[in-house]
Formats: structure tokens, sequence, C-alpha cells
């Protein structure tokens, strides 16, 4: 019975498992795909982890008061997380009208054909 | 960890069952995102990735997160990334995957990553101090804060927002500009 509380009684370690599975999820993706597109969505996903352990943390450890310091900051954090993938998805659409492709391998200079 | 001693309590199972619920999904779709090799499975997987951290939000009560997070990055940057998946769809070799080797230092560079990040933050004791759930109605408490102690931030960042919206389009334009 004690046992059984103490795994529904869902504390920040939770969380913070949970954001290391998708921090390396997105590493992974980061290094393992070669589509430029794909690494951006890798990105998302790392992002992503961050946001969810400062929201955690506002919420099991946030300090005195009415403190919202976390979720102000994951506020920010999808903020720049949207402007990064305006700028990265105009760079690919770019790299794709020079170069025919959105594999990364191709990407070996940055100057005109 | 929290002990509790006691008995179960309906709202602590149902947190608990909720919260592994949406973990599940969350970890299963990041895990889908690595392993797919078609890019518009990735990004399906993705979705289900995102709203699943926005249920969490919920859990985490943070309900105006979660919003923002269904209406920015579900509505906006999700749809923007499968708009590029469109524009550059002719691209050929779309689908081929990482190579043997890549795939195996992937592997061992995630789990030496993964188990290091387990172990720390499992050793590790965090200074337990909940959110009152009888505070002032967080929205608003968020609001005063944005307008209050982050003010500088916040209108920077809109600042930033409007100078990478211009950028963007520039940066996307130019080229078929000059042809």
């Amino acid at each position: 019975m004690n046992n059984l509380a103490t795994i529904f009684a869902v504390g920040l370690h939770h969380y913070l498992v949970l954001g290391a599975v998708l921090f390396v999820s997105g590493v992974l993706t980061i290094l393992t795909k070669r589509n430029a597109i794909g690494i951006l969505i890798g990105v998302e996903l790392v992002l992503n982890a961050a946001c969810l352990n400062l929201v955690a943390f506002n919420r099991f450890s946030h300090g005195s008061g009415t403190a919202l310091d976390g979720q102000i900051f994951a506020l920010f954090v999808i903020v720049l997380a949207a402007a990064e993938a305006a700028v990265a998805l105009a760079i690919f659409l770019n790299f794709y009208n020079n170069l025919g492709t959105v594999d990364v391998e191709r990407a070996s200079d940055m100057g005109e054909k | 960890m929290p002990t509790c001693l006691a008995q179960l309590d309906f709202t602590t199972v149902a947190t608990g069952v909720l919260f592994y619920a949406l973990a599940a999904v969350v970890a299963l779709s990041a895990v889908g995102v690595v392993v797919s090799t078609n890019i518009v499975r990735t990004a399906a997987c993705l979705l289900f990735a995102l709203v699943g951290v926005a249920g969490l939000y919920v859990l985490l009560s943070a309900e105006f997160l979660a919003a923002v997070q269904v209406v920015v990055y579900v509505g906006g940057t999700l749809i923007l990334i499968i708009f590029g998946v469109m524009l550059t769809s002719k691209s050929a070799a779309l689908t081929t995957g990482a190579r043997r080797g890549e795939v195996a230092v992937a592997c061992i560079i995630g789990a030496v990553m993964l188990a290091c990040l387990t172990l720390i933050l499992l050793r590790t004791t965090f200074t337990s101090d909940p959110m009152d759930p009888a505070a002032p109605y967080p929205v608003v408490a968020l609001g005063t804060a944005l307008l209050g102690n982050y003010l500088i931030p916040f209108e920077l960042i809109s600042v930033v927002l409007l100078v990478v919206m211009i950028g963007a389009a520039y940066l996307a334009k130019a080229r078929r500009g000059d042809r």
C-alpha cells in the first residue's frame, strides 16, 4: 500500500526524468537526421524538454509567495523557439532554392555555385 | 521524492495515472521522432509530443502555458515545419536515414547521456517547496509579472519577434526575387 502511494505521488523527479528523455531524443534526432527540417524538429524537442523542466521546477520548488519565474522563462523560450523556427525555415528554403535539396551533407559551402 | 505514508486519496491516484499516461505519450512520440525515417511521420510524432507536453503543463497547474503551447507550437511552429516539408518535398533522398555507423555512435551517445542525466537527477535532493494551489490564479500573477518585473524582457522579445519576422520574410524571398 505504502509502495503504491509512492509510485502514484508524482514529484519533481518524475518530470525531470521525462525531461531528460525528451532532451536525449532531441539530441539523437539532431545527430541522426540528414534532412535539415528533421534537425529543426530535434531542436524543438530539446527546447520543449527545457520548458518542461522550468515549469516543473516552478511547480515543485519555486521559492516563496506566488513567484512564477519558471513559467515566464518557459514563455520566453516558447516565443524564441517560434522565432528560431521561422528563421531556420527561411534559411532552409534559401538553401533548397540554391542546391535543390535539404540534405545537410550537401551544405559544404556558403557561397554561390 | 515525497513519500506518502497515509492512504491513497483519489486526487493523488488520478494525477499519477494522468501523468504516466501523458508521459508515455510524450516519451513514445519522442522515440518515434528519433527512429522514423520519413519526415512527415517525424512531424506527426512531434505533434503528439507537443500535445502531451501541453497536457503535462496542465498537470503542473500552468494552464496558460498549456494554451500557449497548443496555440504557438502546435498551431504555429508545427504548421511552419509542415509548410517547410511541403515546399522542399521535391528534394530527393529525404527518406534515407543515417548510416549504420552513425546510428551506432548516436545510440552510444544517447544511452550514456540518458544514464548520466537520470543518475544525477535521482541522486540530487531538491528543496521541495511546492506551489500553493490556493494562491492567486496563476494567469493573473503571470500578467502582473510580465508587465512588472519582466517588463523589459517582455518588450525586448516583441522587438525580437518583429525583427525575426522581417528577416525571415526577406531571407525567404530574396533569392527568388533576383531571378
